[in-house]
Order: C-alpha cells, then structure tokens, then sequence
C-alpha cells in the first residue's frame, strides 16, 4: 500500500534533508521510499517542499505528490504564504509546527488527525536557532507511527550535518516525539472547519 | 572498510547526483575538474568532499569555468588519466568549444550530464533540451531511469568509453530535478570487483602526449592538398565506426554487468509487456517509471499497451527500436525536449528516420512533456495511451501534444 507525504518548509530549515533522513529510515526498516523536492533558486527563507512515496515494494514513478495522505509543515509561518493544505486527501494525518491551537489552525475538515509540536521552542533551546527539520520528524513518528525512532536515529547517524552535531539532532527527535500532542479529528472536525 | 569502498554490496539511501559521485569513486579516475551549477552543483561538492576525504584518489582541479574544465581533462587525458566531469545546461553551452573536439580526439572521458531545460525564459529545471542540443557533436549519450541505473551505467561508461573498438567520450544523462535530487534506495557494489570489472585504464594507447612516442596531437588536416580530403574522411568514417561499434559493445558490457551484479538493464532500448501489446508508448530517462505503471493501469483496464524505453540514444539504437516497433500498429513517443526543426521532440525524429529506413510502417503520437521541471505523471501517460489508440485506428494528430500544456 503506498503511503504519500508531502513536507513543506523554508529554504534554510533543512526539508529536503528531513525527507532524505526519512527515506534512509523508511529503508533501513525494510521499506521502499523515494523522496523528490521541488524549489526554485537556492535561497533562505523561500518556500520548499518534498514528496515522499513508501511501500513495501519497489516504486517506480518518480513523480510529485498531488493528493498527500500525511502533510508535514515544518514552519509556523508558511501557511501564509503557500496552501500547505492543496490536494489533501481526505481523511489526511498533519502534523504542523505551531504554537498555537488546533481551532486557530485553519484546518481542513476532512482531516482526520494532527500531530502540534511548539517545535520552534525546542529548537531554540537546542540549536539555538529555528531549525525544526528534526523535531518535526520526531514529531512525524509520534503522529503516525510510519517510522520508529530506533529508525530515525540510525538513519541519522548515515547523515552528515551542517549546522549541529548528531547528539543534539537526535536529542531533537526525541523531543518533538515527546513533546507531540495527537488530536483525533474524527469527532471534533467540525469544530476546526 | 569505508562505506565508499565496501568490499561487499551494501544497500545505500541517496540521490541520483550522489549515485553518479558514488559510482566515479568506484571507478578511481586519475583527474576530476569541476564547476558547480544547478542542479549538477551536489554531484561535484559531493567529489570535492570525497577526494577531501581521501576515499577518491583524484587529482582535482577546480577551474575557473567548463570551458577549462573540459580543456583540463584533455590534456590530462591525451596524459593517460581516466577522465571525469558532470556539467548542466548553461554549463555545457560554455563547454561547447572543447566538447565538440574530444569526440574526434578519440578521447574516451566520461561526462554526466545532469540534464536541464535550455534558456530561455529563465529556468533552473529539469527537462532534456540541454542534452538534446548536442545530440549531433560525437559523443555518445545514454539516458538513466532511476538512481541505481545511474550509479551502474556512470560505472560501465568508462568501460564502454575505453573499448579498443570505441574509443569515444560517453555522456551519463539523468534528469535534473526527478534524479539529481530524487531520493531511493540503491545497492553499492563492491569496490573490488567493480575493479575486476572495469580492469586497468586503457585511456591513450592511441593518442598521447607521451615523451616516449612522440607525436603530433590534432595537426592541421583536410584542406584541397594532395590527400587532405582522403585524410579527413577516414577520421570521420573512424569516428562513425566507432560509434557503431558502440551499440555491440554496450550490450556486451550489460551483459557482463548483469552476471557479476545481479542487474540486468537493458543496453539500447527496453521492451516492457511488449510482446503481446497492440500499441506502445517509447520514454526516456526518469519518466519511464510513470509510463510503466501507466501501462499497468492501462493492461488493468483490458488495453494492451506496451513500452519502450530508450537508454543508448547515440549512437541511436535503430535495430532493437525497429524491432520493438514492429510488435504494436502505433507507437506514441514522449520527449522531453522540442526539436525547433520539425515541431516535434528529437525522440520523435529519431523514431521516425528509424522507421523510414526499415519495412515497418505505423502512425506516431508525438507528445511533449517535462519541460522546465514540469512532471509526467501516470495521468499525462494515460492521454498519451488514449491518443496512441486513437492513432492506431486512423486518428493521427498532426502537431505534438503538448502534455503540460494546461498544467
């Protein structure tokens, strides 16, 4: 059964490398998984996204991701300047970074399930700057269970980092998995609607 | 042991420009001269860092654009060197001067091209225009479907560039965007027997600057002079003997690949649930993925539908795409790039000089696709599919369909 995520982020924050560090995971657990970004020029700041595809059996089509079934925001602010919503699937797992509540979130009412972390605090206290990629996949794992930590942190160990050591990335994804609240939507949805 | 070098095949996660970077390490080139552009820029930092981390033995140079780049790596091959460069669109237009001389050099370099849609509008995409402007210089071209087939054919390229019976310099294409940066999970061979495999560099037993042979590298020849004209044609038939013999000994080097590795690509064309199909769609490069669960779909439904995959491009494969052809009453042919020409895809011309040259006589679907990063998915395949039926059954449309046109 394929699985469609589609992660969005800023320029800078590490979304492409947070869908390549999955895709290691996803492997190393026995999965098959591809994951494409998509952006413009190389600049900070700039929207960016990544499509990726899991399976139990190899995938071929190497194309974008129109109808995710788990969307993944990785910045509080984004929604300001992209649907991060477009071509959700009903029925869809979000797992966003914010501060704020679901009812203030805007959320479609289809979607079925959501995963909050304050992930711009933790990486604060970290990093020392907004660098969410890694909370966020802590908080991912937490949401929907499709990866475990176990796999995140191995895959994390293969990966090389720029802007922090491998402790402090992996003190992250503990985090975000810890510190993730999981709403059901299912009763509630109309509420956020 | 380095996960660079494994002494066994081990199961890697990356992307299709670090797949190509992994596979040069593999291949130990004496010289690798860079300049970085997108989307090809991760494939030379990746090099930079593994000569950095002392797992690729090269000697690097950094040059001051492609243009030096390509000139570096004459030198240094006519010198003796296993060769190495990767470059994209506007990069490869700055490189044309000493691109268009290595082919008639004889000079067996491997270059990646990690193809991008040709400016302009502006635009930093994918799509094959760049790999495609080229496509009549001497080298030989070969397209990838997917990350592990780029990690494997950069590898067999220096075997195919460096055949005695070749000698000609070979561009890896992978599409920028969908493999530079597409992401899966690839085998790493073992760096031991890709060494059986590939054997020593036999680079300039031909052509040398070598004090101990001196020579006159690329004289002056042609002109009206007694034997001028003679002189030229028989650099050019070489050439051409060359390139032909390149289809054989491509198939002959997938061959052996497949026994020692396990994978079994096909060298010059792909026939996928062919043999029954009443018509079939011909791709190239990472679109096919999509084609093929297209076909699937499509075989799901009740249509025999068929594909055929093109990966050796020049020399063109004419042989195996007429006899692919010959099974199907139409064919619908996907580029990704425009031929100014003839208001149809270079893919497209090329099938249907094929098909003039042969007894087979069926409609083409031209269709357009990919351009500037645009994507091709299984629903774009299926209006290709449509169309191709159509086709089969009298309704030929005269202009190509543009895929993306309302995207």
């Amino acid at each position: 059964m394929t699985n469609e995520i589609r992660l969005h982020g800023r320029g800078g924050q590490g979304t492409v490398m947070a869908a390549g560090i999955l895709a290691q995971a996803l492997a190393e657990e026995g999965k098959w998984a591809i994951a494409i970004p998509t952006f413009g020029f190389e600049r900070r700041g700039a929207p960016v996204s990544a499509f990726l595809r899991v399976d139990d059996k190899p995938i071929r089509s190497l194309t974008n991701i129109y109808h995710p079934d788990v969307i993944v925001c990785i910045d509080q602010t984004l929604g300001r300047a992209v649907n991060i919503f477009a071509g959700m699937a009903p029925g869809a797992t979000l797992v966003l970074a914010s501060r704020k509540r679901p009812d203030e979130l805007g959320l479609p009412p289809t979607a079925r399930r959501l995963g909050l972390v304050d992930a711009v605090s933790i990486a604060m206290e970290l990093f020392r700057r907004p660098i969410t990629n890694s909370v966020m996949l802590g908080a991912l794992a937490r949401t929907t269970g499709m990866v475990s930590l176990e796999g995140l942190a191995r895959a994390m160990e293969e990966s090389h980092f720029r802007d922090a050591g491998l402790a402090q990335n992996l003190e992250a994804i503990r985090r975000g998995y810890d510190e993730t609240e999981v709403l059901d939507l299912k009763e509630s949805c109309h509420a956020y609607a | 042991m380095n996960q660079l070098t494994p002494n066994s095949s081990r199961m890697i996660v990356c992307d299709g420009n670090e797949a190509a970077a992994r596979a040069v390490v593999l291949a130990r080139p004496d010289v690798v001269s860079v300049f970085p552009i997108t989307p090809q820029s991760s494939l030379v930092e990746s090099l930079s860092q593994f000569v950095a981390d002392g797992v690729l033995g090269a000697e690097l140079i950094n040059a001051e654009g492609e243009h030096s780049v390509l000139s570096a790596l004459q030198g240094a091959c006519l010198a003796g060197a296993r060769t190495y460069t990767a470059t994209s669109g506007p990069g490869l237009a700055f490189m044309f001067e000493p691109y268009v001389r290595t082919p008639g050099l004889r000079l067996p370099m491997v270059v990646s091209l990690v193809t991008r849609d040709m400016l302009s509008p502006q635009c930093v995409w994918g799509g094959q225009q760049d790999a495609m402007s080229v496509r009549e210089c001497g080298w030989i071209q070969i397209y990838c479907e997917d990350v592990q087939e780029v990690l494997d054919t950069v590898v067999m390229a220096f075997k195919l560039a460096e055949h005695k019976d070749v000698l000609l310099p070979v561009n890896v294409c992978h599409d920028g965007n969908y493999l530079s940066y597409g992401v899966s999970r690839v085998e790493m061979p073992a760096a031991g027997l890709v060494d059986e495999f590939l054997g020593e560099a036999a680079v300039n037993w031909h052509i040398a600057l070598d004090p101990a042979r001196p020579m006159a590298v690329d004289p002056l020849t042609g002109g009206t002079g007694p034997g001028g004209a003679a002189s030229f044609v028989g650099y050019r038939k070489s050439q051409i003997r060359g390139m032909a013999s390149a289809l054989d000994v491509f198939s002959d080097i997938h061959a052996e690949w497949g026994e020692r590795f396990g994978r079994h690509w096909a060298p010059l064309v792909e026939e996928y649930r062919l043999d029954d199909a009443d018509i079939a769609i011909v791709t190239i490069g990472s679109m096919t993925g999509a084609g093929k669960d297209a076909v699937d779909a499509a075989r799901d439904r009740g249509e025999k539908v068929g594909l055929i995959k093109v990966k050796m491009y020049r020399p063109f494969p004419r042989g195996a795409m007429i006899a692919a052809l010959s099974k199907v009453k139409a064919a619908g042919i996907v580029d990704r790039s425009v031929s100014f020409a003839w208001d149809c895809g270079p893919l497209h011309q090329d099938v249907m000089t094929a098909l003039f040259a042969s007894p087979v006589r069926i409609p083409l679907v031209g269709c357009i696709g990919g351009l500037a990063g645009a994507d091709i998915t299984a629903e774009h395949f299926a209006r290709v599919i449509a169309a191709t039926a159509q086709a089969a059954g009298g309704d030929i449309p005269a202009s190509p369909i543009w895929l993306n046109e309302h995207d």
